[in-house]
């Protein structure tokens, strides 16, 4: 089984997230980049597959600017086999991605896509399943276990009631949740291996996709300060202002 | 990162100052790049963060338990250990052919830095034994090479350093321990050692003691000592693990800080001797030594300067957050406390902290690129040189971030009042455990007459020509930058007082005696390593002024490496100038003063 692993260059979870002065956009300026956690996931999940016998190559595959190869490599160092950089300074939305990624596949026929449920920088929770549709494969969505029996996949969901468990036909499309597994860390010896494995470039014209925004931004704020609250002397100010200013009443 | 280390400022460091990048010129670190090491420090970020911070309450809570000649010690100490060896980290710095990963000593002590300032009294355990494995390379045989040294390196076995004795600590030309040749050609050894870290525990499968000791009817003092491996566990003939062998655990010390290093009471040969193989020669064991103490020194100095690190941006981190108090010209009460950064003196004790933190850190990293440039220098000229600055330079990077981390822990623990006092905040544990830095890999006061007694004066004051070299050689690159130029003049007079004042003590050594000249050697090293440390700040004010001219963002940041080198010439430099007074007169009233009259 071929496992194809798209992965995500955003800022670091652990980074302050700054709005720029022109409210065009948040400012990415000497900002640390990683790999997007649910994606970590991804890698890792696709791996232990490889581990375990049950896949045989593991391709990591990103579309972004030509530093998104440091992710790459991070994902080759995991233990991905090869990886793929579709390079590009645009900003890609979900359906463009979705898109791209659709061609890759139809390409390289994996069996399975594995990919986080989200990208922590837009949140968008969309890409999956866009690519699970334009190929019309079954989906499993915020995965929090996968096992294959026999030809069928099965994949536990966290859902709002508790977790639900779909037995998928693949080729499928699985999207990570957190609980999945734990990532491991790249290792000495695989960061030294994975600088031989192979990483071909790409542009998104190569694959006939036009990834031209269809939002458009009109301006990014940051979230409005929290203000400090008041005392009330009854309970009857209380009710006043309930019914009066705040109108929950 | 929580609170651990900048990894913007270890890159700043890495790449901008000391130019890592340029190493992978070289043909010893050709397989390297840039962006193999971003990922190696990533992993050593990640490990830190996630495995050997959050138990570094728990290991000091914890501390070890003596058990029927076992340590026991909490099992968290052994899963970090663990994660670090399976992520590849203790083979390295070690050549290719021996099964390392042949990456710049610079690299690795960024990783130590990380690492030392996450938890630096686990991966204390990695220092020591790369340190014992680095001893049998430069002085074993093959044999013992692949015995001893290669399960080191796969991190499978732990090392040990096994110096002083009860009776003999700085005093180690007064060692007791026996080495008695049997017919075999191995040794028989007897006696007892002291302060040994890492001396017996279940962390590994085996622990490799590199034991001092002297054969009986041999030279006295230092040419009568001889270096021995002692493992616990006697290699069988496949190389693992076998019969034990007579080294029992007698008993713990119970420290301060620095708990989770288990330090023990080793006895060698109660049961009739412990075997041991000799390294190299019989008598040539302390200059084996210390060819291995230059790196642990360094590394000791790293440490310091790591656990003042992650102090100080935990003292950071509070002052942000803390609100006490209102500006001084407000006079309203209604208004809302500020946060304690705003006021002056706590913004001067953070200064200093990140003036001592950020300079140590910077210290022992241009040491580390010196023993890359020394290891890939292609004339014999530039090695000659860069040993002599190595010479002159590790008293330095061993005590002043040993003397200052310390002073910088304190200041944490001030900007937190009375929270730092507690043992909820981990800044009063941060200050523990850098407090054993001075005292061990050589007392301050051993660093002191290492200095003023041997390097300063050696090969004729050639390393302090080496020295003056480099210092000049900033000094021209800062010429022409505005921001740094005023800066220059008051270190170059600084470091011309000092080369004075250091001609006028050997001037008048020869009348007075040695005594005399070195009675205040741990003074001199004070005023000499704020000159050195002034030095290395110009340096990063150098890199921190060009990066602003070329306008490449993240002003915040030059701008702070400019204002910590301000506060390092305007509140720290001038300290050195009574010192050095007090110096040029040999004076004598420590060294006079009676016993009786105490």
């Amino acid at each position: 089984m071929k496992v194809l692993v798209p992965v995500k260059r955003v800022i670091d979870y652990n980074v302050k997230v700054r709005v720029k002065p022109d409210q065009s956009d948040v400012d990415l300026a000497n900002v640390k980049m990683s790999m997007n956690p649910f994606d970590e996931i991804a890698v890792e999940e696709a791996v232990r597959l490889k581990e375990a016998g049950t896949a045989e190559e593991v391709i990591a595959v990103t579309i972004g600017p030509e530093k998104a190869q440091d992710q790459l490599r991070q994902a080759l160092a995991m233990g991905a086999d090869r990886a793929i950089l579709i390079e590009t300074t645009e900003t890609v939305e979900p359906l463009s991605v979705a898109k791209l990624l659709a061609k890759v596949c139809e390409e390289e026929s994996p069996q399975l896509v594995v990919m986080g449920k989200q990208a922590i920088d837009d949140d968008c929770n969309q890409t999956g399943q866009m690519l699970a549709a334009l190929m019309g494969w079954p989906q499993g969505t915020f995965a929090s276990a996968v096992t294959k029996e026999g030809d069928k996949l099965h994949v536990t969901r966290e859902i709002d009631g508790g977790l639900q468990t779909v037995a998928l036909n693949l080729p499928a499309v699985v999207t990570t949740d957190l609980r999945l597994n734990e990532p491991r860390y790249a290792s000495l010896p695989n960061i030294m291996k994975a600088k031989k494995k192979p990483l071909d470039k790409k542009s998104p014209s190569d694959y006939g996709v036009e990834i031209t925004a269809r939002l458009k931004t009109l301006k990014v704020t940051e979230p409005p300060k929290r203000e400090a609250g008041i005392k009330v002397g009854s309970v009857a100010d209380l009710v006043e202002k309930l019914k009066n200013e705040a109108g929950v009443l | 990162m929580p609170n651990i280390i900048s990894r913007r400022d270890l890159d700043f460091l890495l790449y901008e100052m000391l130019d890592a990048e340029s190493l992978t010129q070289k043909p010893l670190y050709a397989e390297h790049s840039r962006e193999v090491f971003d990922q190696i420090m990533e992993t050593a970020e990640k490990l830190g963060e996630n495995v050997f911070q959050p138990i570094a309450a728990l290991t000091d809570r914890e501390e070890p338990v003596f058990n029927n000649g076992r340590t026991i010690l909490p099992e968290e100490t052994k899963e970090a250990l663990d994660a670090y060896v399976e992520a590849g980290f203790p083979a390295m710095s070690f050549p290719e052919d021996l099964g390392g990963l042949q990456l710049p000593y610079l690299i690795s002590q960024g990783v130590g830095a990380t690492m030392g300032a996450a938890n630096g009294n686990v991966s204390g355990y990695m220092m020591l034994t790369g340190a014992a494995a680095r001893l049998i390379i430069a002085h074993g045989s093959d044999e013992q090479i692949a015995r001893f040294a290669t399960p080191m390196i796969e991190g499978r076995w732990f090392g040990t350093m096994c110096l002083s004795e009860p009776q003999a600590g700085s005093s180690l030309a007064d060692i007791r321990t026996k080495a008695e040749r049997r017919e075999d050609g191995t040794y028989k050894i007897t006696g007892n050692k002291m302060w040994i870290s890492g001396g017996e525990h279940d962390l590994s499968e085996n622990i490799v003691h590199m034991v001092l000791a002297k054969v009986p009817g041999g030279p006295a003092g230092v040419k009568g000592i001889s270096l021995y491996i002692v493992p616990k566990f006697i290699p069988d003939a496949d190389g693992n693990p076998g019969e034990r062998n007579d080294v029992v655990l007698a008993g713990l010390n119970h420290k301060m800080g620095n708990r989770a290093t288990v330090n023990t009471v080793l006895n060698f040969g109660d049961k009739g001797g412990a075997t041991g193989w000799l390294v190299g020669e019989e008598g040539m064991g302390l200059a084996a030594m210390f060819h291995m103490m230059n790196e642990a020194r360094i590394a000791v100095g790293l440490g310091a300067a790591s656990t003042a690190y992650t102090g100080y941006l935990h003292a950071l981190a509070y002052a942000k957050d803390r609100k006490q108090g209102r500006a001084l010209d407000d006079k309203n009460p209604e208004n809302p406390m500020v946060p304690i950064i705003e006021h002056a003196d706590v913004k001067r004790m953070l200064l200093q902290q990140k003036a001592y933190a950020e300079g140590a850190v910077a210290l022992c990293l241009t040491g580390a690129r010196m023993i890359d440039d020394e290891k890939t220098a292609e004339d014999e000229a530039e090695k000659a040189h860069l040993n002599l600055l190595l010479e002159l330079l590790t008293p330095v990077m061993k005590s002043w971030p040993s003397e200052f981390g310390p002073r910088a822990n304190d200041q944490a623990i001030q900007v937190h009042g009375g929270y730092g006092y507690t043992r909820d905040y981990p800044v009063e544990r941060l200050y523990r455990d850098n407090r054993l830095n001075p005292i061990h890999e050589g007392t301050k006061g051993i660093q002191g007459l290492d200095l003023l007694g041997r390097k300063v004066v050696m090969k004729e004051g050639a390393a302090m020509k080496a020295l003056d070299a480099e210092i000049r050689k900033t000094l021209d690159e800062a010429s022409g930058l505005e921001a740094v130029a005023a800066h220059a003049d008051t270190l170059k007079a600084y470091w011309e007082k000092l080369a004075a004042t250091t001609m006028q003590m050997a001037g008048q050594a020869a009348k007075a005696g040695p005594k005399a000249y070195l009675a205040n050697a741990t003074i001199y090293l004070d005023a000499f390593g704020h000159v050195v440390v002034a030095w290395i700040w110009l340096r990063q004010a150098i890199v921190a002024a060009r990066a602003m001219e070329a306008g490449t963002g993240e002003q915040n940041f030059y701008r702070g490496k400019l204002q910590a080198c301000r506060y390092f010439f305007a509140y720290e430099l001038p300290s050195v100038t009574p010192m050095l007074e007090l110096l040029a007169t040999l004076d004598t009233t420590c060294m006079e003063m009676d016993e009786a009259w105490f």
